[in-house]
């Protein structure tokens, strides 16, 4: 309490240093222009009734990724601010950052970057398209789904109020190890800001995990066998069953951190028989099945955009649903890669570096089976094909460096350094971002009903690209330099500082592309009218979502379709012209989940907790924890929390649908 | 516009920024690339057979890409269609098996080294070894010579052709203990002792760093290691021990505490057990390090 008030009293002034001035400034006024426009504009009955306290997953996933893309702005800033401060921060110069400073802003992008960029992106893909790529109109548990969003989200505030409550964020790297992490190095609120927001994010991760794997396994439209489904869904397995192995790891290991640092427990301090190793452990036992859990749903894409793009049935589909599951395994059993350099010993080091290097096996077999998808295709060079074939060219890099340091006494020599940081940049970004990209400007017609700027998207497809070479190739090459991560100076004479300066240019000319991908976004809604998708279909795709109209209707399918086989649709459309024309089915009540507000308030009661125990005010916490349970207890004791959509109502959707196909 | 155009606009982009990089690093110290060290050399060999081995599989994957992709875009109508081709055993089978095997042999390549380049293993040599016992500061590295019972701070002389035998703790946050040219890299941690087993094979000043984040000063936490001949290192010893400054635990206590950018200090002598006793004080909580005792090298 002594601590809480006058620090809450939030002194917003240039004393915290000019960037976090400006930040908070950033955060404020944004807040406060935002707020005036919805007003001004009347739109707040609208954004509460058709978004905040939707259930409908498509709504859901735009919000994630609207905010996703939020983040993703904050994130790049703070990768501008780090090359910035390296590229001034030599030798005498001691750049704009203070060290305190620069380690909290590679904290913060680290911890952004995967938490509530990747992962937000991520979820919001599911959302998106999993209900209608299995002919389903819902997810299994649509308030659960809210509720996830809603966690998401608030994790997401959390993190940003660090900087207006308090004026500090971690400053120990985005895995917190301790005894770094511990009260005895890190004594601010810093830490307890990174916890809570994970710790609550992550809850809401794995809350969506259960939902969606319930979805696929349940939901599908009858005669769906699994080998059937669309790959995306396969990859979407993948990525949901390593959600739910892997994050309860994340929120045991967080919580044990917080009873360290809240209630003065030793599971991970130094001395009285705590054990920092054992957090490592932990960690990387979330944290590399973490990267498979991005990278899978990118196949995914991928597999559905080369398919569709090259007009040819994906090649070798039982192959790589069984990559998909070696990779899901496998992604378990190598943790222990990303610390060889603690000292396990020779036959446990050699383990984990063969088990990782089996990996590159069915990642190899994927790669080889696209190529095989346009071989003896039509292959249409469309945006999301650009960044197939960016992927290609990035993620086969990224493999070879990966291989490499698989290998334990590479590993010695290049472990911490630039080069690792390239090396997963390659990989996070070349592939897990590039794939997020293809799929939302390929999927983007189904949600709105239009499709986006190709030009403006080649364009920010480009400056991404050559961004990425000119950011990350000079790391690969620093890293060979001995030049170590996350350093805010050093010396002249070790020649860094031109790559340093080219690797900083880069990071501009991938701000020129989410430049570009902005403008795409303003420009095609500005000219929606000319790129309107009337007939549903404008990619001429092969899978259920393209049956259904453009924007998909709340309820995805007016009539469930029944599946004999992979690819559909496109099959239906081969074989059974006369199905997609005229008839006029027989529509039934459609029954849709009532809207909403309170997996908002349970998100809200959270964050309360949260920030409760960050600043120790336990009357507010249990106020928080309380909340939580009796806004779940309101929810499970209320009955009509659906409505029916009549059958002549649904009709009426449908003929106005068709008409705008006809017209 | 011609697609080909494109395709050239998309390698010169490549080559453009290899071009770059290259020129802006040309003249730089690639250390990893340039070792001066046994364990660093046959590491530096290990990186470029891994990455020539790679090359063999994925410079044919990028050629065929590109070729695939423009041999079958959609305007060249001459290219084969065949939209349900889906599957061929044959090729399926060699995708899968000849990058298997490609992994058999990196495996055995890792199995060995990870055994030969053990950082713990002692090395073979005809030369009698040298202990360092190696301490993490906050945010400085002090090195103590427990048989020649000198220490110094943020450098560390080493003679040439002996095998050196790093013991590696730390009394705050973990480090990481890195000399590229020598041969990298083990942690640092407080209550635990690791090793890290090296040989200098030139003479040399070689850049040493933490390649672990651990607070304010981290960046500031380099070192150099002073590769030099056995006599000079001899001489260095004897020079040290006439020194006046000795290290008692009163200034080990002193120097434990947090400060960034140290100079490079020698001390004439040390505690007895200094460095045991560092690791000592985290098993055993609430001990404190004795600060009366004032021993002087050599006598022991």
């Amino acid at each position: 309490m002594h601590l809480f008030l006058p620090t809450l009293v939030a002194h917003i002034s240039p004393d915290h240093g000019l960037f976090i001035f400006g930040a908070e400034l950033t955060i404020i006024g944004g807040g406060v222009i935002l707020v005036a426009l919805i007003t001004y504009l009347k739109r707040w009955k609208w954004l509460w009734k058709e978004w905040l306290t939707s259930l409908d997953p498509k709504r859901i996933g735009v919000m994630y990724i609207v905010l996703a893309l939020v983040m993703l702005l904050r994130g790049g800033f703070d990768a501008l601010m780090m090359r910035a401060q390296q590229a001034t921060s030599v030798g005498a110069s001691h750049g704009i950052l203070s060290s305190d400073q620069f380690q909290q802003v590679f904290t913060a992008h680290g911890t952004i970057m995967i938490f509530f960029v990747a992962m937000g992106l991520l979820f919001g893909l599911f959302n998106l398209v999993i209900p209608l790529l299995i002919g389903s109109r819902d997810v299994a548990f649509p308030f659960m789904n809210s509720t996830s969003f809603w966690l998401y989200a608030g994790g997401a505030a959390l993190i940003n109020l660090s900087l207006l409550v308090g004026h500090q964020f971690a400053a120990t790297g985005w895995l917190a190890y301790p005894p770094l992490s511990e009260l005895q190095y890190s004594p601010g609120v810093g830490v307890d800001y990174w916890i809570w927001s994970l710790q609550i994010a992550g809850v809401g991760s794995l809350l969506s995990g259960i939902n969606f794997l319930v979805t696929i396994i349940k939901m599908r439209a009858p005669g769906m066998k699994l080998m059937q489904m669309p790959l995306f869904v396969w990859s979407a397995i993948g990525s949901i069953v390593l959600i739910i192995f892997a994050f309860p790891i994340l929120t045991a290991t967080l919580s044990m951190l917080a009873l360290d640092r809240t209630l003065g427990m030793h599971f991970f301090t130094s001395a009285f028989g705590g054990n920092p190793m054992m957090y490592v452990n932990l960690i990387w036992a979330w944290g590399h099945p973490e990267v498979y859990i991005l990278v899978l749903p990118a196949f995914g894409v991928f597999s559905e955009v080369v398919a569709t793009f090259s007009s040819k049935r994906l090649f070798g589909y039982a192959s790589m649903v069984w990559a998909i599951a070696g990779i899901t395994f496998l992604s378990f059993v190598v943790w222990l890669h990303h610390f060889f350099t603690m000292g396990a010993g020779a036959n446990v080091n050699a383990f984990f570096g063969v088990m990782t290097m089996v990996i590159a096996v069915p990642t190899g077999v994927k790669v080889f089976n696209w190529l095989f998808t346009m071989y003896r295709g039509r292959v249409r060079f469309t945006t999301p094909m650009l960044w197939f074939l960016g992927f290609v060219v990035t993620f086969t890099l990224g493999g070879v460096t990966g291989v490499l340091m698989a290998v334990p006494a590479i590993d010695f020599q290049v472990h911490n350094s630039l080069f690792l940081v390239a090396h997963f940049h390659t990989m996070i970004i070349g592939g897990a971002v590039f794939g997020f990209f293809a799929g939302l400007t390929y999927w983007f017609p189904k949600i709105f009903g239009f499709t986006l700027n190709e030009r403006l998207g080649r364009a920010a497809f480009w400056c991404w690209f050559t961004g990425f070479l000119l950011a990350f190739v000079p790391l690969y090459v620093l890293g060979m330099m001995g030049a170590t991560r996350r350093l805010d100076h050093y010396d002249a004479s070790l020649g860094w500082r031109g790559l340093f300066v080219v690797a900083g240019i880069g990071v501009l000319v991938i701000g020129l592309g989410v430049c570009f991908q902005v403008l795409q976004l303003v420009v095609s809604i500005a000219q929606r009218h000319k790129h309107l998708d009337t007939s549903g279909d404008p990619w001429d795709g092969r899978t259920l979502e393209w049956s259904t109209t453009s924007p998909a209707p709340v309820y995805n399918f007016a009539v469930i379709p029944e599946v004999h086989g992979r690819d559909a649709f496109w099959e239906t459309k081969r074989h059974k012209p006369e199905l997609s024309a005229e008839s006029t089915p027989h529509y039934t009540d459609i029954v849709v989940p009532k809207n909403t507000a309170l997996g908002m308030y349970i998100a809200g009661a959270a964050c309360l907790f949260g920030f409760a125990v960050i600043w120790h005010v336990w009357w507010l916490a249990a106020i928080g924890l309380l909340g939580v349970i009796v806004l779940l207890l309101v929810r499970l004791t209320t009955d009509a929390t659906e409505y029916v959509i009549p059958a002549a109502e649904v009709a009426r959707i449908e003929a106005a649908g068709r008409e705008r196909r006809l017209a | 516009m011609n697609r080909k155009i494109k395709l050239l606009a998309f390698l010169l982009i490549l080559l453009g920024v290899l071009v770059l990089v290259a020129a802006v690093a040309y003249g730089s110290n690639m250390q990893v690339l340039n070792p001066k060290g046994t364990i660093a050399h046959s590491q530096r060999n290990l990186l470029v057979f891994g990455a020539i081995l790679s090359a063999v599989i994925v410079l044919p994957v990028f050629w065929m890409t590109f070729h695939i992709a423009w041999k079958y875009r959609a305007e060249n109508k001459e290219a084969r269609y065949t939209p349900d081709w889906d599957h061929s055993r044959i090729a399926e089978t060699v995708w899968w098996t000849v990058p298997l095997m490609l992994i058999v042999v990196l495996s055995v390549v890792t199995w060995r080294s990870s055994h030969d380049l053990d950082p713990f293993k002692p090395l073979q040599s005809t030369a009698k070894p040298l202990t360092i016992q190696v301490v993490a500061l906050q945010w400085k590295w002090l090195f103590i010579y427990p048989d020649q019972h000198v220490a110094t701070v943020n450098f560390v002389p080493i003679p040439v052709g002996t095998p050196i035998d790093f013991q590696i703790t730390s009394d705050a946050p973990m480090n990481s203990f890195w000399i590229p040219q020598l041969g990298g890299q083990i942690y640092a941690m407080s209550g635990m002792s690791t090793h890290l087993h090296l040989l200098a094979s030139e003479v040399g000043d070689y850049r040493g760093s933490s390649a672990n984040i651990s607070g304010d000063g981290f960046a500031g936490m380099h070192f150099t290691a002073h590769a030099m001949s056995p006599a000079d290192f001899d001489a260095w010893v004897a020079d040290t021990k006439l020194l006046p400054t000795a290290l008692s635990a009163a200034d080990y206590a002193q120097l434990a505490e947090p400060s960034d950018n140290n100079p490079q200090t020698a001390y004439a002598a040390t505690p007895p057990n200094l460095y045991d006793t560092i690791i000592a004080k985290y098993m055993t909580p609430g001990h404190i390090l004795p600060t009366s005792a004032h021993h002087h090298g050599g006598d022991e």
